[in-house]
């Protein structure tokens, strides 16, 4: 086991025991610091898989963005004060069997399918090709993409303004 | 590691993470968090096919989009809860079942 | 000349569809646009006459056909034919017409349905044209149809009046008996030569298309119609009735026009009579000139007189076709069109007077057209006693008149058809009768009229001469009743020789095997007859007006004690045979109560047994349906039981529907693992 393998697998670990708090904890500011932590351990995924781009994206869109987001969120609908803020599941018993079952399929499939595969040369950096990608084959996507940003950016402020009445 | 079939391995797991948050929280902002494991796991896919399976650059553009509507996703998702708490009181998903004022 | 015939049927039509729907509301009701159609046809006919005369060939046709429609392998074609014959025949229908017009101008003048009168007479025109330009038996037959149409309007114009309305009914009725006979004759015609054109007709049956006997009946049934049309006894009882339409068109269509329709079929279609036909129209013919003239004897009805008399006249034309003198027929036909118009119009003239003394007296039970109440009326009516004295003449034939040349003619083809076949006697005796009658009752007519004293004083005081419009067309009729117009420009009152028997020639017959005579043959007969006939139509016809100066006007005799002594046959005539209560007795009231029988059977057995029986266990049936099968087992059971299923199984689901989202979710779930577990297998 090298190194890299070892940071590999405290990674995954990372990634996944967090996920497993932020759907399990009983408190929500603390599954959303789990939160932070598996948006984090994925982007050290993203990293073992080359893309740093990406990783970089991730956590500055997702942990500088979405989940600040989300931390407002529960504090503009919970009082404030009460840091242990609780919250309570339900049919966890039926959930948790279906959700295996779910992940049993899955994983079958995973381990059964006959994946396409081609071994690619790593970029030196992805930037440039994306930069590329995006601003001659994606760009209608890409202009999509911001009428969509748009839209939701006065969707969301229509939606959360206090109604006049 | 360079092996697909542990990220997709890693993949499944959050998103079956996801799916139970989604499942179970009572709470809307925790099921939101739900939703952004599962799009996560998505991502991870995509860039685990672009290291092995020939996607390419393509595949990060893919998970590029893929945050960006998660961004957009979680702005309105978090207006629909806010106006949900001004009007129930409450932000708790099982609570709001009537299907109109 | 082709190209002014479709004038000919345009400008009457166009005439008629302006009066029928616009008549009320133009200026004068619309007379003038009738009167206007009609002059012009008036002017074309004459233009044609004058340029027949002038080409002055006997053979002269123009003839042009189209193809009405096509049916696979039957082409129909129709057309126009124009020959001597039809520019005579338009002329005289275009004269006619165009003088009724005139008249119905003053006759007609308060009538309340003025513009529709006129027309129904542009109406009756165009009809009779376009019989007239026909060159084929199937718009013959179309045309054929409308003047009985119009007839019948016509008649029935006063339909306020039960007699007239029974009468138009009555009309049209025996004319559809002889219309059937016609159309079968066509469709006999057609099916062996497969074409509707005389000339293909002809071609096919002098080709032997039809045997003997069978062109013997197809022939009849064409003379079916001809019988009908031209009121030949058995089918004559609608004409004296239909005079209960207004005079003049009495005049035109039942005494000039219409009824010579049927006369110029025959004449037309005489190629294509056997021997055995003609033999047949001869005594048809024959029959009804001597019965009607019987008839006429003794009625009293000023116009019954003459339209028994026109039906004697048309057994005169038909007789003739029959002898084979048909050149002779359709001479008469001719000048019996205008001086019988005449008649008919001086007869309005009278009866239009006599209305009006009867009105300005405020008497309304007495019978204006009864001869019995008129008398002495020559003083006041000058015009119309002088012209109605002429037309007398002439239907008396009494030489110089145009009625003498025509008869003449007749009586002579039927006397030489006599010599050649001895067996045949009775046809000369059925002429010269009729010849002797008719003189007798035109004068007892005339004498009834115009002479002697009136029933009343104060009527005769009170008649006065009409207008204008109505004694120029009698004065015109009456001069075309001299027998210099027809004969010119030959000038001899004892023989027909004329421009007229110059242009109509006979033609020989088409049926094959030289059967008949033919036509030289036929002319030599009437030349070496002419004399002895032309005798003894001199003396039959004074001896009839000797008879009736005598018994009328010199009162020699007494009219009453005459029919007491000679009951029977006085009765005979005054109820003209008969025929109207026979026809009752055994056509119409079996038909009645065979109608009444058929009646009774169709409610009393058919509609309450099998009818009502049908509604019953329909009933039944349905009650059955309804009750058992639709409630108890269909409604409660199947209809019911969905609703009961379904509320059943929502009430077993609704625990499912709990609201939740979540809840939802796992439902899917649930679901796709299904598809894994099924993909797995």
């Amino acid at each position: 086991m090298s190194l890299s393998d070892l940071t590999f697998f405290f990674v995954v670990a990372l990634t996944i025991g967090s996920a497993l708090y932020v759907v399990t904890s009983q408190k929500l500011v603390y599954s959303a610091m789990a939160l932070f932590f598996t948006l984090l351990g994925i982007a050290g995924l993203f990293v073992f898989l080359m893309a740093d781009f990406i990783a970089g994206t991730q956590i500055v869109i997702y942990v500088g963005g979405i989940l600040v987001l989300i931390v407002f969120g529960i504090m503009l609908t919970n009082r404030i004060s009460d840091v242990r803020l609780s919250h309570t599941s339900m049919q966890r018993g039926v959930g948790g069997v279906v959700v295996l079952l779910i992940f049993a399929g899955l994983y079958k499939m995973i381990s059964s399918a006959p994946w396409y595969l081609e071994s690619a040369s790593a970029p030196e950096s992805s930037v440039k090709g994306i930069g590329k990608l995006l601003m001659i084959e994606y760009l209608l996507p890409f202009e999509v993409a911001s009428v969509l940003l748009l839209a939701a950016l006065v969707g969301a402020a229509m939606l959360s303004r206090k109604s006049k009445s | 590691m360079n092996d697909l079939n542990i990220y997709l391995t890693v993949g499944a797991i959050l998103f079956s993470l996801g799916l139970y948050g989604v499942i179970t929280r009572r709470n809307g902002v925790a099921v939101l968090m739900g939703v952004e494991l599962i799009l996560n796991s998505a991502n991870v896919n995509f860039v685990a096919f672009a290291r092995f399976g020939g996607m390419n650059l393509s595949g990060h553009i893919f998970a590029m989009f893929v945050i960006i509507l998660a961004a957009a996703e979680a702005a309105v998702a978090l207006a629909i809860i806010i106006n949900l708490y001004n009007k129930f009181g409450t932000v708790n998903v099982d609570d709001a079942r009537s299907l109109k004022q | 000349m082709m190209t002014f015939a479709p004038y000919f049927l345009i400008l009457p039509l166009a005439a008629f569809a302006i009066q029928i729907f616009f008549g009320k509301r133009l200026p004068r009701k619309g007379d003038w646009v009738s009167i206007t159609a009609v002059g012009t046809t008036l002017c074309l006919a004459i233009a044609m006459f004058v340029m027949m005369l002038f080409l002055y060939e006997p053979g002269a046709k123009a003839e042009q056909s189209f193809e009405w429609f096509n049916l696979g392998e039957l082409s129909v074609k129709i057309g126009v034919l124009i020959d001597n014959v039809t520019v005579i025949m338009l002329l005289v229908v275009a004269l006619v017409s165009g003088l009724v017009h005139l008249y119905s101008v003053g006759y007609m003048k308060d009538d309340p349905r003025y513009s529709r009168y006129f027309g129904y007479l542009s109406l009756f025109t165009f009809s009779m044209n376009g019989i007239i330009l026909s060159n084929n038996l199937l718009s013959i037959y179309m045309f054929w149809e409308l003047v009985g149409l119009s007839s019948y309007l016509l008649i029935g114009f006063w339909f306020e009046k039960d007699s007239a309305a029974n009468a138009s009914k009555k009309a049209f009725l025996v004319n559809r008996v002889g219309d059937i006979g016609m159309f079968i004759g066509i469709m006999l015609f057609f099916t062996a030569t497969g074409s509707f054109l005389f000339s293909d007709i002809f071609a096919g049956v002098a080709a032997g298309a039809l045997p003997l006997p069978l062109l013997t009946v197809a022939g009849l049934c064409l003379f079916a119609g001809a019988i009908g049309k031209s009121a030949q006894v058995p089918l004559h009882v609608w004409l004296p009735d239909a005079m209960e339409g207004p005079t003049p068109v009495s005049a035109l269509i039942h005494a000039a026009t219409m009824v010579a329709a049927g006369v110029y079929l025959t004449f037309r279609m005489f190629p294509l009579f056997t021997p055995e036909a003609l033999t047949v129209i001869a005594y048809v013919g024959g029959v009804t000139a001597i019965f009607a003239a019987i008839i006429a004897v003794t009625q009293n009805d000023i116009k019954r007189v003459l339209a028994y008399s026109t039906v004697s006249q048309l057994g005169y034309m038909v007789m003739a076709i029959g002898t084979g003198a048909y050149v002779a027929g359709f001479f008469h036909l001719t000048t019996h069109a205008a001086f019988k118009a005449a008649l008919f119009l001086c007869s309005g003239s009278v009866i239009h007077a006599m209305h009006h003394a009867y009105h300005k007296l405020g008497d309304h039970d007495s019978d204006p057209q009864d001869m019995r109440n008129m008398g002495g009326m020559k003083s006041k009516m000058k015009i119309t006693f002088l012209t109605m004295f002429m037309a007398t003449l002439a239907l008396s034939g009494v030489p110089f008149m145009s009625g003498f040349l025509s008869k003449d003619a007749i009586l002579a083809g039927t006397l030489s058809f006599a010599t050649h076949h001895p067996e045949h006697f009775l046809l000369p005796l059925f002429g010269f009768g009729a010849a002797l009658l008719t003189a007798f009752y035109m004068f007892r007519l005339i004498f009834m009229t115009f002479y002697g004293k009136p029933a009343k004083q104060e009527v005769l005081d009170n008649i006065h001469e009409s207008p204008a419009t109505m004694t120029t067309p009698l004065i015109v009729l009456a001069t075309l009743s001299i027998f210099i117009v027809y004969t010119l420009p030959y000038i001899n009152p004892f023989s027909d020789h004329g421009w007229f028997t110059d242009l109509i020639v006979a033609t020989n017959s088409v049926v094959p095997q030289h059967v008949n005579p033919s036509a030289h043959e036929i002319a030599e007969g009437i030349h070496h007859a002419h004399l002895p006939a032309m005798i003894i139509s001199l003396i039959v016809a004074f001896t009839g007006i000797a008879l009736a100066v005598v018994i009328y006007l010199k009162k020699k005799f007494s009219a009453e004690k005459l029919a007491k002594n000679l009951a029977l046959p006085y009765k005979l005539s005054f109820n003209k045979f008969f025929v109207d209560e026979i026809y009752d007795r055994f056509l119409i009231n079996p038909t009645i109560k065979l109608a009444k029988a058929v009646g009774f059977f169709d409610w009393e057995i058919y509609d309450k047994y099998f009818i009502n029986g049908f509604g019953r266990i329909t009933e039944r049936l349905s009650r059955f349906i309804g009750i058992t099968m639709d409630y108890d087992v269909l409604d409660q059971q199947i209809v019911d039981g969905v609703g009961k299923s379904t509320r059943f199984f929502g009430g077993a689901l609704k625990f499912i529907q709990t609201g939740k989202i979540q809840n939802y979710l796992v439902w899917v779930l649930g679901g796709i693992i299904i598809i894994f577990i099924i993909q797995a297998m």
